[in-house]
């Protein structure tokens, strides 16, 4: 059933065409002004942050690949619980004999494949047109195990981004604006997930406070995960924290979600 | 069909309501939606729930779906607690909230009855038959393929109803199902619950402001008010209880003064015609035939009084004296 539910959210997302062309379009040229905003950087202070100016590059690119796809900087697929717990509308879903934390991820996981396909792809393949963007490398081995950890910490990384929005979303049950909310949680986890600049640019007592917030593991990982910054151990570790993130966070989710639910107040009767 | 299948003991629900008390104090305030309600129904029946805006009538189907958790009071479904069971209730209950839409918005018809499908596991023989059925009766074919969203109001609603009733729920909450509608729709959505209710047994609950509804679907009517239940009962009963009355329209052969009869009264005279209002409970025939007697009389029709009326006459009632429940049979 949840497939299903994920199929057509697949669907859905795929009938607003010239939205999604909209986004691919900037989300490209914001990908050009940012690599030489880096190129720049890079050239002034060569390996800042531990990265050496391809890798720079490439992490660009993963990011405005990543952006849509991890929906960083938006809600995705919760704006509309959001919206309808806003109008009153989540009465429907909540007659439905479903989960709903599992729901609306079958809803996000099908936006996340449709972006997947449009927004993710077509940035990182013009950019990898432009600029010499650097793919896993050393032996066939070291290649695919790159690949696979990748796809790992992609799929971890949408858990963790989606937990971290559905909690978002679920404040709109108490606040029921949320634009103030929305704003504080896309700064920060722009931030603080390294999209702006990867954490290790930072000063040693930021990074700290980045490295214990949660938000790391929807972008700064999976992208280092890419660049082969870990080794295996290293791999495996940052692994294992975004899998920690997602139990803790889906958990907090469950629990919150449990507190909602008794005290819906459902908007316009 | 004796079965008690809704129970409703003693139920209330409040709610806080902020609003503004000078320049930035905000003042709390409870307002109690739902004040002590009681009633049950039974398998098979179809009751209508009317009330003026405000009454309480949304927010009791929300409770019996188990969307609000009722603030004190006993609430049982199928002998079950809605907020509790609620996912194993809701595939023994369908919902169509007028105001809202359980279809996806974005994709076609189809696609909301494929998800509702996996969503209530509905046997494929089932489903099919169902569909089918939904599909004729409610003449949904040209529009399966139709994104929801290019729906007009009326073809809407009749998807909504459509879906609320493929997994064969055994009672049916329609929160105001015929609001916005055009006639033909209205008669179109009547006639298909008469139907699924007398042939399928599928007990309903109607919120409506439509009381033609009432008067075609319900042999049973709740009005609430204020959170309460005023009048529980058949529709003549309700004519007695809201002291309705009936209007003799006489037409003379020559002008008279208002005419004086026993048990009626003038409310209007214009020329050769009068009104006279009588109790809707009364026998018309004793005054005819009096009337008969003493005036020659060139035409008389008996006129039947408007349940809007009824209806309105009872709001007021129970505003003014926010009376106890009244049982009348």
């Amino acid at each position: 059933m949840y497939a299903a539910v994920c199929i057509r959210s697949f669907r859905r997302y795929s009938t607003y065409r010239a939205a999604t062309w909209a986004r691919v379009f900037t989300n490209t040229v914001f990908g050009f002004i940012l690599t030489y905003t880096y190129v720049a950087l890079w050239h002034v202070r060569p390996h800042l942050g531990g990265y050496d100016l391809s890798a720079a590059i490439t992490y660009v690119w993963i990011g405005q690949g990543l952006l849509s796809l991890l929906a960083v900087g938006d809600l995705g697929a919760l704006a509309d619980l959001q919206t309808r717990i806003a109008s009153g509308d989540v009465a429907v879903d909540l007659f439905r004999p479903v989960d709903q934390q599992r729901w609306w991820l079958a809803v996000d996981a099908g936006r996340a494949g449709y972006q997947l396909l449009t927004n993710a792809l077509v940035p990182m393949l013009v950019g990898g047109l432009a600029f010499h963007l650097r793919l896993p490398q050393g032996s066939a081995v070291d290649v695919v195990a790159s690949w696979v950890a990748t796809v790992l910490a992609l799929v971890l990384a949408l858990l963790v981004s989606y937990a971290l929005r559905y909690l978002v979303a679920l404040t709109g049950f108490w606040l029921l604006d949320l634009r103030g909310v929305q704003l504080v949680y896309y700064l920060t986890s722009c931030f603080f997930g390294g999209f702006f600049l990867p954490v290790t640019v930072f000063p040693a007592a930021l990074e700290a406070v980045a490295r214990a917030l949660p938000f790391i593991a929807v972008f700064q990982v999976p992208a280092d995960v890419f660049l082969q910054h870990y080794d295996t151990a290293g791999t495996l570790g940052a692994l294992g924290v975004q899998l920690g993130w997602a139990v803790v966070l889906l958990g907090l989710g469950r629990l919150v979600q449990s507190r909602a639910v008794l005290k819906v107040v459902v908007q316009g009767g | 069909m004796d079965e008690v299948l809704i129970e409703v003991e003693g139920v209330t629900k409040s709610f806080v309501v902020r609003r503004r008390a000078g320049r930035l104090r905000r003042a709390r305030e409870v307002v109690n939606a739902v004040a002590g309600l009681d009633f049950t129904v039974r398998r098979g029946e179809m009751v209508g729930y009317i009330g003026p805006n405000g009454a309480g009538k949304s927010t009791t189907v929300k409770m019996l779906t188990g969307i609000l958790l009722p603030s004190t009071g006993r609430l049982r479904v199928a002998g079950a607690d809605p907020v509790r069971d609620r996912v194993r209730l809701a595939q023994r209950m369908g919902v169509v909230f007028g105001q809202r839409t359980t279809l996806w918005w974005d994709l076609p018809l189809r696609d909301s009855y494929e998800l509702a499908r996996r969503i209530y596991r509905i046997p494929d023989a089932a489903y099919t038959r169902n569909l089918d059925r939904c599909v004729e009766l409610l003449e949904l074919a040209p529009l399966l393929d139709v994104p929801v969203r290019q729906l007009s109001l009326g073809q809407r609603m009749r998807g909504d109803i459509a879906a609320a009733l493929l997994h064969d729920p055994e009672v049916l909450y329609l929160d105001e199902p015929t609001i916005g509608l055009d006639v033909v729709s209205k008669r179109r959505v009547r006639e298909f619950l008469a139907r699924i209710n007398a042939e399928r047994g599928t007990t309903v609950l109607l919120t409506t402001h439509d009381l033609t509804d009432i008067e075609q679907l319900c042999s049973r009517v709740m009005v609430i008010d204020h959170g309460r239940v005023v009048y529980d009962g058949g529709l003549d009963g309700l004519h007695r209880q809201g002291r309705s009355e009936r209007t003799l329209v006489v037409e003379l052969e020559r002008e008279a003064p208002p005419i004086e009869l026993s048990g009626t009264r003038v409310v209007r005279c214009e020329g050769t015609r009068q009104w006279l209002a009588f109790p809707a409970s009364a026998s018309a025939a004793p005054l005819v035939a009096e009337l008969a007697g003493r005036y020659g009389l060139r035409d008389l029709s008996v006129r039947e009084p408007e349940i809007e009326d009824v209806i309105a006459r009872m709001y007021g009632e129970a505003e003014r004296a926010d009376t106890a429940v009244a049982r009348v049979g």
